[in-house]
């Protein structure tokens, strides 16, 4: 499938929406990724720093209690939950960071909404001996205390973002205005399948190992393509990481998952693809919520890494030519689901996967035993226990 | 040519350099800023730039953040600034220029904002999130209804895309001062004056410079080597601070009048 065809452009999507000043650095950007990734030598780098120090291929496994539980399709994890960090994120990062190495810009900048991100890239710097600065909302870092400790740990700064929203949308906001003014020293390693052009393809490609990985595992055990491939979306990494190693196979659908929240009907959800219009933000035309007049609506979700008022381009472009559809799970679906993985397989999902779980256990009752459904376990839950403990016993708000 | 145009010939004439102050639109309302506008006016700016808010200002510092965060919250729209330009128009002739992000243009519609601007009597657009590439929808629509969309140049510009900026720009090239966002800084960025002359040599358009400026030695030394002189965050800053809206049109008059008076 060519996606990605002119100038970094996915049908209407994609592009560079930048201050001037940045340009430049996208230009420069985007001649080094070819020129880098695509070398032997830089290949080899990151195949083996996946291989030895992130832990992969990570395993695809067979979910048989819930399988048995929902009985229809046959349900599949891939287990990015069990790479270093405890998420998908660590994929892209690697390969930024040492992309960043190779480019010799000593400074690495980050936002992050969760802190997964900050979380791995605070980990790649300490591990290739890069600057670390991560932005992160106000608001996410009292949600996610033990990750902006982990940061510091890991020896970056977290710069708290109090502007906006004080979210994911308003620490992209800050990195990008960080990186406008350290533009010659600075890498701006954004953290999903969104900005301005080169990022979303550039992202994309460090994480389709996921794909990679799972059409070969899946092709092992079961002789066969699966039908369905489920992912949350928020900006959309871990989903996009998945689904486009399938974008040419058409018997098999891909569906993401976006944050309801309390509902699509109020305006306290992150459903970009299920009721967002076309907009241009942080650096990329795409779809947004978006008030009448053009201004970003705050996204909520109960889990920070879907709270994103955007989606990566290709994800509205794969909406918009019928190849993925976006459906949505609800804060409370996803609480549940949060619970039920981890009794059903002893698999405490992230916040952020839970959804895709409340999706797997609507598609799967209703699709034949024989069907196959792969889902991206996109991360492990241990960051959001202590938030889910307080929503359980009804003392925390469902986010903000 | 439009009123900027005549605003250059005007000052080309004259032997003096432009001075182009910016306020937020609704900052802390839409009555202040067209009070502030035509005060401006009198007290000797050439254009005036008037920012439409937007709730992910990413070029711009703390000051302008808040100045949009202030507008918003008081109900500013893209059709609230448009209807503000016409009241502005039926009592001034200072060119008039938007300054604003992507979106809201867009969520209009290129070709509707384009009409819309045009009739109220908008002279020139500003969008610091939409490089020429990515902007030809909206710049060719503003030409067809005769504003000018006004193109931003930086320190990190090549040559070869600055001679393509300086081609495609109308009304004036507007060159960024510095690596960095809006904000009132100390010190001048280094090389700023061979930069400005360099693009100068070659620019059939005039050239204004902008972010960073605040202060009437710094506008006095950039005068020396520009067409013009933006200066944004220190006049937010006032307003910010003033107590009233009379001590807000005062200060901010005195500024302008301060500002002007060294680029004569």
């Amino acid at each position: 499938m060519s996606t990605g065809a002119v100038r970094g452009t996915f049908g209407e999507y994609g592009g560079r929406y930048v201050p001037e000043t940045l340009v430049a650095a996208l230009d420069e950007l985007e001649e080094a990724v070819p020129r880098i990734t695509g070398s032997q030598a830089f290949r080899d780098e990151l195949d083996h720093l996946l291989r030895n120090y992130a832990g992969r291929p990570s395993p695809l496994y067979f979910a048989e209690r819930t399988t048995r539980d929902l009985g229809g399709a046959k349900v599949y994890l891939k287990r990015e939950d069990l790479v270093h960090t405890g998420a998908h994120k660590i994929n892209n990062v690697l390969g930024q960071a040492l992309l960043a190495r190779h480019m010799g810009k000593p400074r690495v900048i980050a936002e992050t909404g969760a802190g997964q991100h900050g979380v791995a890239t605070a980990t790649a710097c300490a591990l290739l001996g890069l600057e670390c600065e991560v932005f992160m909302g106000e608001e996410d870092v009292q949600r996610q205390a033990l990750n902006v400790f982990k940061m510091e740990l890991l020896g970056a700064t977290v710069h708290p973002v109090t502007c906006g929203s004080r979210t994911l949308k308003d620490a992209i906001n800050e990195a990008m205005r960080d990186w406008v003014t350290n533009v010659n020293s600075t890498y701006y390693c954004i953290g999903s399948v969104m900005g301005p052009h080169p990022y979303p393809t550039l992202v994309r490609d460090f994480q389709r190992v996921i794909g990679l990985e799972a059409r070969e595992q899946i092709l092992a055990a079961e002789g066969r393509l699966p039908d369905v491939l489920v992912a949350c979306v928020g900006g959309g990494s871990n989903a996009m990481g998945l689904f486009h190693p399938f974008c040419d196979d058409e018997g098999v659908e891909m569906v993401g998952v976006e944050p309801a929240g309390e509902g699509l009907n109020t305006p306290r959800h992150g459903a970009t693809l299920g009721s967002g219009v076309k907009g241009i933000l942080h650096g990329q035309r795409t779809i947004v919520l978006s008030d009448d007049d053009g201004q970003i609506l705050p996204a909520h979700s109960v889990s920070a890494g879907l709270d994103y008022p955007g989606v990566g381009p290709e994800h509205a472009y794969l909406r918009d030519i019928g190849r993925a559809r976006y459906v949505s799970a609800t804060d409370a679906e996803a609480l549940d689901s949060f619970q039920y993985l981890s009794r059903t397989e002893g698999i405490v999902p992230a916040l952020e996967t839970a959804h895709a779980v409340a999706e797997v256990r609507r598609l799967a009752p209703t699709l034949s035993k024989d069907a196959i459904i792969v889902m991206n376990l996109s991360g492990r839950g241990d960051k959001d226990a202590p938030q889910v403990r307080e929503l359980l016993a009804g003392k925390g708000s469902a986010g903000h | 040519m439009g009123r900027i145009g005549d605003a250059f010939d005007r000052l080309r004439a004259a032997g003096e350099r432009a001075f182009v102050p910016f306020v937020t639109a609704g900052d802390p309302d839409l009555e202040t800023t067209e009070a502030l506008v035509l005060a401006m006016d009198r007290a000797g700016a050439d254009i005036i730039e008037i920012g439409v808010p937007f709730s992910d200002p990413t070029a711009d510092g703390p000051t302008i953040q808040r100045a949009s965060e202030r507008a918003l919250a008081g109900g500013v729209s893209l059709r609230r600034v448009l209807e503000s330009v016409r009241r502005l128009r039926d009592e001034t002739d200072a060119a008039l220029v938007l300054m604003g992000y992507a979106n809201p243009y867009l969520a209009m519609g290129e070709q509707g904002f384009a009409r819309a601007a045009a009739e109220v009597g908008v002279d020139g657009v500003i969008v610091p999130d939409l490089p020429p590439e990515e902007g030809h929808a909206l710049y060719s629509a503003l030409e067809e209804h005769g504003v000018d969309g006004i193109l931003l140049a930086a320190p990190t510009t090549t040559p070869e895309r600055m001679a393509q900026l300086c081609e495609q720009t109308r009304g004036f090239l507007y060159y960024v001062s510095l690596t960095g966002v809006t904000s009132a800084r100390a010190e001048l960025a280094a090389g700023l004056e061979e930069s400005v002359r360099r693009i100068r040599a070659d620019a059939k358009v005039p050239v204004c410079v902008g972010f960073g400026i605040s202060t009437p030695e710094q506008a006095r030394q950039v005068g020396s080597y520009a067409d013009g002189v933006v200066v944004g965050s220190a006049i937010v800053d006032r307003i910010e601070a003033a107590p009233d809206r009379a001590a807000i049109v005062d200060d901010v008059a005195r500024f302008v009048a301060e500002m002007k008076d060294v680029l004569r």
